[in-house]
């Protein structure tokens, strides 16, 4: 298993994306922490920024991670459980390195965040809004929010524009667009209207039907400011 | 090649030593002053606050020590900032290596501080470093002060304002991106780096 990661994020630094997330989405639910000997080896093997989400619920825990070489860790229901785990994180490795991952739905007119989405047994309403909890976030030292859409989720019909729109109202820190992406549009769309800082997407690359070199090559040419794949031959090693 | 990363303290060095390791070089982490004398390369690595790597160096008695080296050295991100005069970090005194002082960055609207993410890098003078990097390469950024452009830079970046990407200041060398988690670009300035004459 281990070695397909190694073998996934090596391509994938090759191809040009411009930082890796390796989320292990059941942690949560299970009240397991991640295996972090992983960690290590994938920071033998690669060579851009990348984060490690779930099962972080501690200082120590984040950072196992982080001295394994990870440059981020992202928190999402444990950051709702107890949101001074927050200031915690911020206080101790500063706000770079502390995502808050945020899943949310539209519903009774408005946007709400969810947990423990990892396991749609239990999935539940977090009892917040969308808006504030990004808000809250933010104060309590996140450095950067991944808004994943649960509307949008898998279904690769496009980003939620009009939520991110909004939340990008409210968020003064980078704000990761996350759930819908499926083709190069998508992408163009996220950034032209939402003004995302980036934007996140799992299916669409590992099945290979959106590779990272065509995606780049085509944002580029539609006028969006991004860093392109690396020729390798234009840099000798 | 004697490779040694200077022990700085709240420095995550496990990216930078991967990042070495494939360039078949291993590095030694090290706080002692014959040790890192004796280095044919120094990399002055740093992750955290200004004010408390000095009082780490000097806790050491490291600081006399860097300053007095005639191999090259390397300041990455605060490493680099800790080479300058000053920073207006707590109003930390650095090791005066050049006259720069770092500032804080101002955030602005669009404009988020601390500055993380992929940046383009435009050389202002020729450096051993930059050797067969293309002009306007991308590096990774995560720091919420800069030093200035000043005679001691070789490369320039943009946020908001123009800051030193990189300086030379004789055998002293200094980015304030992280070239370990720059891909290939990041490589071959670390290869550059290590191809220095000790």
């Amino acid at each position: 298993m281990v070695g397909d990661i190694l073998e996934l994020a090596a391509r994938y630094s090759v191809d040009g994306a411009d930082e890796l997330v390796f989320y292990d989405i059941t942690a949560s639910p299970e009240g397991r922490s991640v295996d972090r000997q992983w960690v290590a080896e994938v920071t033998k093997v690669l060579d851009i920024p990348f984060c490690v989400a779930g099962g972080i619920r501690s200082v120590e825990d984040a950072e196992a991670v982080l001295n394994r070489g990870a440059d981020k860790i992202s928190i999402n229901s444990p950051a709702l459980e107890n949101p001074d785990l927050i200031e915690a994180l911020a206080r101790r490795f500063g706000s770079q390195c502390v995502v808050v991952g945020i899943d949310s739905r539209f519903e009774d007119g408005d946007w709400h965040v969810y947990q423990y989405t990892g396991n749609p047994d239990k999935t539940l309403g977090a009892g917040r809004r969308t808006l504030d909890w990004v808000m809250e976030a933010q104060d309590r030292g996140a450095g950067e929010i991944v808004l994943n859409c649960m509307n949008q989720d898998g279904v690769r019909r496009g980003y939620d524009n009009e939520q991110l729109a909004a939340v990008r109202e409210v968020c003064r820190v980078p704000l990761i667009a996350s759930g819908g992406a499926g083709e190069v549009e998508h992408f163009s769309d996220v950034f032209r209207e939402a003004r995302v800082d980036g934007a996140l997407a799992a299916s669409v690359f590992h099945s290979g039907e959106l590779p990272v070199p065509v995606l780049k090559r085509e944002l580029i040419a539609s006028g969006i400011a991004i860093r392109p794949t690396v020729d390798p031959e234009s840099v000798a090693a | 090649m004697n490779l040694v990363i200077v022990g700085s303290g709240g420095a995550n060095i496990a990216s930078l030593q991967a990042a070495l390791d494939r360039l078949n070089c291993k590095a030694t982490l090290s706080t002692d002053a014959d040790t890192i004398r004796a280095a044919s390369h120094v990399i002055l690595p740093g992750v955290g606050a200004a004010a408390d790597a000095m009082a780490r160096l000097r806790e050491l008695s490291l600081d006399a020590v860097l300053r007095d080296l005639n191999q090259p050295v390397l300041g990455i991100c605060l490493g680099m900032q800790l080479l300058a005069e000053a920073s207006e970090e707590d109003g930390a005194a650095c090791l005066g290596l050049t006259e720069d002082r770092a500032k804080l960055i101002r955030s602005g609207p669009d404009r988020a501080v601390p500055h993380m993410g992929w940046n383009t890098v435009a050389a202002t003078r020729s450096s051993p470093l930059f050797t067969g990097i293309p002009d306007g390469s991308h590096f990774y950024f995560v720091h919420s002060y800069a030093l200035p452009v000043s005679g001691s830079t070789i490369a320039q970046c943009e946020y908001g304002e123009p800051f030193a990407a990189a300086v030379q200041q004789g055998n002293y060398f200094g980015t304030q991106f992280h070239p370990e988690r720059s891909a290939k670009a990041g490589a071959r300035l670390l290869a550059n780096f290590l191809a220095l004459d000790a």
